[in-house]
């Protein structure tokens, strides 16, 4: 079991608890003569001598409901143990037998909980009866149905696991599977379960009562005096309050000792402080873009809340008719780039620059006409079996930008999809627009994705490692649909890619991301002849394979990188490649940014070549 | 794994169904509502026949004399084999003979006709009311993503959440119609009193539910079609209502099912408390005087309402996500 982080309202609630149990205990010892004894004045409102009254027969009815603690706890507990005890049982051994048992065993666990939990306790309360035992029983059945299905549900993804697979095929035998692998891996949900459980018994026990049919006179529980308590809401409503405050507590602690426990053993719940967003200052503008460019980037940085720079001080433009590719590691920013243009960071980052255009629109400004966005700029993701919603129909998803921005109608969609459909080499369009993306192939959904992308006629196609995802065989596909349209269209294409390969076959110009800054920019011709400058480059050049190299002396083995990126947080001062590099020069490279100067960003190129 | 079970199902695509997707997914599930109709029968005759001891006796009471025992027995059918006992109580039910209350001797039948169309208004509109409520607001705060709102609405839903029905009903008795008097404490007589009783039954199964829905609006909104449909630059009703929805409603409703299948043992509990004349007082009246005639047909109806209630949840499922009609959960 994971490490339990404490947190406040956990050990509140707990603390709480604790409190309840030992008034439960000490409570009859100290209360149990006022509790029973007769005082005289029946239905006697709130007095200094009765804080909450008395009831019909003029007993104390706080000193009643501090007494009834035990009972009620009493049964509660053993109501959880009986639930949990069953539904443990039958939720992890369907899991630990053989495949039919397994089968015939969920769906009665299924049946069984579509039936709610009290009627079947009013049955079992039927068969035996009513009192406390007989309660306990009906509440503790009647509950196993839905502990099982959920400790089922939990099994189910252990017991799918390949080291319990594995335990099987080596036959374990069942019992130890259980006890070896499968409770131990869900101790933490089942221990929240558990917490959840015994508030909807002691709920449901009370309940019972409640309606009579639970505990009888004159044995009493909360239930039971909130029952009296009813019938004498007219007289003294504190009598009803009483053991409808104590149900109602006890119950709230224990489903926030569920939430506090659930908070406490997820991994993912960390403590994210969040600092007030620094705006990193904005330096003036240096890049020279061509007047012309479609799309001009200058200084881009994007930032987490605490002030990390994840995209650090990146500029370049896309000339229309251009594809240029962003290549790097993940985590050198090459996405995070594309989507500040694209104008999707994910939330809590922050994207700021000197300049951010397409054409004549502002991407920088605080708001964008949404039109112009959605039809100026096409997006293709990476996983195109995610990138589409399950639920909606191909041709809707195709071509709402049409609809809601362009405000194209009727039959004119139909076509239009269709057509677009067409144009990426889809076969039978008109019945694919009819489909659900789940009935598509992932290369047909990715091609489908560029559809879309095109519709509504961008200038500019942002691709976000589009063939990442799909099959070696379709990614030549997608890729050729992608260069084609380019030709076609003149559509402009912003590439991202981690293989060095794929940018240097496809686009005309390539930039070289590492650490969140741009190292190098190169023509595809110069990076795939190998003129590259930039020691990472020459590095990534090394490290990918080329088929296409046959002599024998050519095929040396593929080279690594030694280390890795440093994180956002730690980049050094200086070049962020230079912990890695062959050829950093003790001087400067720890300490001294290098800037991008006549396409690359490196104080060893410098030296060795002197500029002009 | 959702990718996963979309390349099963694309896979599965090509087999074509003699039925048709929807024909072959009612054939499933009406086939399930007959296996669970017949689990109760049977449950529910079953019930009689497991009282600890002799059941003629019991159902007889504690003063009665031999003869009397034996004549319970007899009526009850108990001194005949439990076969023929179930044949008969099957015979009846295909009849629509549910026996005769043995307090009042009235036709159980009759009594379920009179109070069941009670119990389905309050169910219903219950149901109605917690998923017009709990739908916007979980999806409300799961966008706002913000996080004193994510706290105060863990701390309310918990809090109401977690508070019984029976103790809401009281409080609000106390309130709305003690103090303030402004609707009616108990009965059904005019359009007021339904207030009270599906306000007991709402508030609690809201918060719940509206729980469930945080949750997996929070799941929804990460996915990355929800990324896609923002490159688009829809406006946040249309993000929320035409992309979200679709997909939070149907996990929403496979675990929400449950809760509303539990809404009506919570139809139960508030009808007693607000004697509203309904079949879940009638079987709380009956278990207390052992009448089985009238238990038995009381909780068969309402396993079967809780059936055709989850019946009903699976076709909205269906027509929602095409990957439930295609044999294959959404989760």
């Amino acid at each position: 079991m994971r490490r339990v982080r404490w947190n406040a309202p956990l050990v509140t609630a707990l603390a709480g608890l604790g409190l309840i149990a030992l008034l439960g205990i000490v409570a009859p010892l100290v209360l149990q003569e006022e509790a029973t004894a007769l005082s005289g004045a029946a239905r006697a409102p709130v007095s200094a001598e009765h804080w909450l009254g008395t009831d019909a027969l003029g007993r104390d009815v706080l000193a009643r409901t501090l007494v009834a603690t035990r009972l009620t706890l009493e049964m509660t507990l053993a109501a959880t143990a009986i639930a949990a005890g069953a539904g443990i049982l039958l939720g992890t051994g369907v899991w630990v037998s053989g495949r039919r048992v397994r089968e015939l065993g969920l769906r009665l666990i299924d049946v069984l909980v579509s039936y709610p939990a009290l009627i079947l306790a009013l049955v079992i309360a039927t068969v035996v009866g009513t009192g406390p035992t007989a309660s306990v029983l009906a509440i503790g059945l009647g509950g196993a149905p839905a502990f099982a299905r959920l400790t089922a549900n939990m099994a189910a993804s252990v017991a799918q696991r390949d080291f319990v697979t594995q335990a099987r095929l080596m036959g374990v035998p069942p019992y130890r599977v259980l006890v070896r692998h499968l409770l131990p891996n869900i101790a933490g949900p089942l221990l929240v379960l558990l917490s959840v459980a015994f508030a909807n018994v002691l709920v449901a026990l009370s309940g019972l009562s409640f309606l009579g049919v639970g505990v009888q006179a004159p044995d009493y529980d909360w239930g039971a005096l909130l029952n009296s308590g009813l019938a004498s809401l007219y007289t003294n409503p504190a009598e009803a309050v009483g053991p409808a405050v104590a149900i109602t507590v006890t119950g709230v602690l224990a489903g926030f000792v569920g939430d506090g426990l659930a908070a406490a053993l997820d991994p993912r719940a960390r403590d994210t402080k969040t600092a007030p967003a620094q705006t990193p200052a904005v330096s003036a503008p240096s890049h020279r873009a061509p007047a012309d460019a479609l799309v001009t980037v200058d200084g881009l940085s994007v930032v987490l809340p605490d002030g990390t720079r994840l995209v650090d001080e990146v500029s370049f433009h896309v000339m229309p008719g251009e594809i240029v590719g962003l290549v790097g590691e993940s985590g050198s920013g090459k996405s995070l780039t594309a989507m500040s243009v694209a104008r999707l960071l994910p939330e809590g980052l922050s994207a700021h620059a000197a300049q951010l255009t397409l054409d004549d629109l502002d991407l920088a400004a605080p708001v964008v006409d949404p039109a112009r966005l959605a039809t100026g700029i096409g997006i293709v993701f990476q996983d195109p079996s995610a990138s589409f919603n399950p639920a909606l129909r191909m041709k809707g998803q195709l071509t709402e930008t049409l609809r809601v921005h362009q405000g194209v109608r009727g039959a004119e969609v139909d076509r239009r999809a269709v057509e677009a459909l067409e144009q990426v080499r889809i076969k039978e369009p008109a019945r694919v627009v009819r489909q659900y993306p789940h009935e598509l192939s992932g290369g047909m959904r990715q091609r489908a994705m560029i559809a879309a992308a095109l519709l509504p006629g961008p200038k500019l196609i942002v691709a976000d490692e589009p063939t990442t995802a799909l099959d070696v065989t379709v990614q030549a596909e997608v890729l050729d649909v992608l260069t084609d349209i380019n030709r076609r269209r003149g559509t402009s294409v912003l590439l991202i890619s981690h293989d060095i390969g794929v940018v240097g076959t496809v686009c005309h110009r390539v930039l070289v991301m590492y650490a969140g800054r741009v190292v190098e920019a190169v023509s595809a011709a110069d990076l795939r002849a190998g003129r590259v400058k930039h020691p990472y480059t020459q590095a990534l050049l090394a490290a990918s394979p080329r088929l296409q190299d046959t002599g024998a002396a050519e095929r040396a083995p593929l080279a690594t990188i030694p280390g890795r990126p440093p994180q956002p947080a730690a980049r050094p001062a200086g070049c962020a490649f230079a912990a890695r590099c062959p050829v950093a020069l003790d001087t400067v490279c720890a300490t001294e940014r290098p800037r991008l100067i006549d396409d690359v960003a490196c104080h060893a190129v410098r030296q060795e070549v002197p500029t002009a | 794994m959702a990718a996963t079970s979309a390349r099963a199902a694309t896979v599965g695509a090509g087999r074509p169904a003699p039925l048709g997707p929807w024909g072959a997914f009612l054939v499933r599930r009406v086939a399930g509502l007959a296996a669970v109709a017949v689990t109760l029968v049977v449950g529910t005759f079953l019930m009689v026949q497991l009282i600890p001891g002799d059941p003629a006796r019991v159902v007889a009471g504690g003063d009665a004399t031999p003869a009397d025992v034996e004549r319970v027995r007899h009526e009850l059918g108990l001194d005949r084999p439990l076969f023929t006992q179930f044949a008969d109580y099957a015979g009846g039910l295909l009849r629509g003979d549910l026996g005769s209350s043995f307090q009042t001797t009235e036709p159980v039948a009759r009594i379920i006709g009179d109070r069941l169309p009670f119990t389905a208004e309050i169910a219903l509109l219950s149901v109605l009311a917690v998923l017009l409520l709990a739908v916007p607001i979980g999806l409300a705060v799961a966008a706002r993503g913000s996080r004193r709102a994510d706290s105060s609405f863990t701390f309310v839903t918990g809090t109401v959440g977690a508070t019984p029905e029976y103790v809401i009903g009281t409080l609000l008795v106390l309130g709305f119609a003690i103090k303030l008097g402004w609707l009616p404490a108990a009965g059904a007589e005019t359009l007021a009193s339904l207030v009270l009783p599906v306000a007991a039954l709402v508030l609690p199964a809201t918060c719940v539910m509206a729980r469930i829905v945080r949750r997996e609006a929070a799941q929804v909104l990460a996915q990355d079609y929800m990324r896609t449909a923002r490159g688009r630059r829809l406006s946040p009703l249309r993000l929320y209502a035409r992309h979200a929805l679709p997909n939070l409603l149907t996990a929403t409703l496979t675990l929400g099912g449950l809760i509303l299948a539990g809404l009506l043992g919570g139809t139960v509990v508030v009808e007693s408390v607000f004697a509203w004349p309904g079949i879940g007082q009638r079987v709380v009246e009956a278990l207390l005087v052992r009448d089985y005639p009238v238990v038995q047909g009381c909780v068969l109806v309402l396993g079967l309402l809780a059936a055709l209630l989850n019946l009903l949840v699976d076709l909205v499922l269906a027509l929602l996500d095409p990957r439930v009609l295609a044999g294959k959960g959404a989760n």
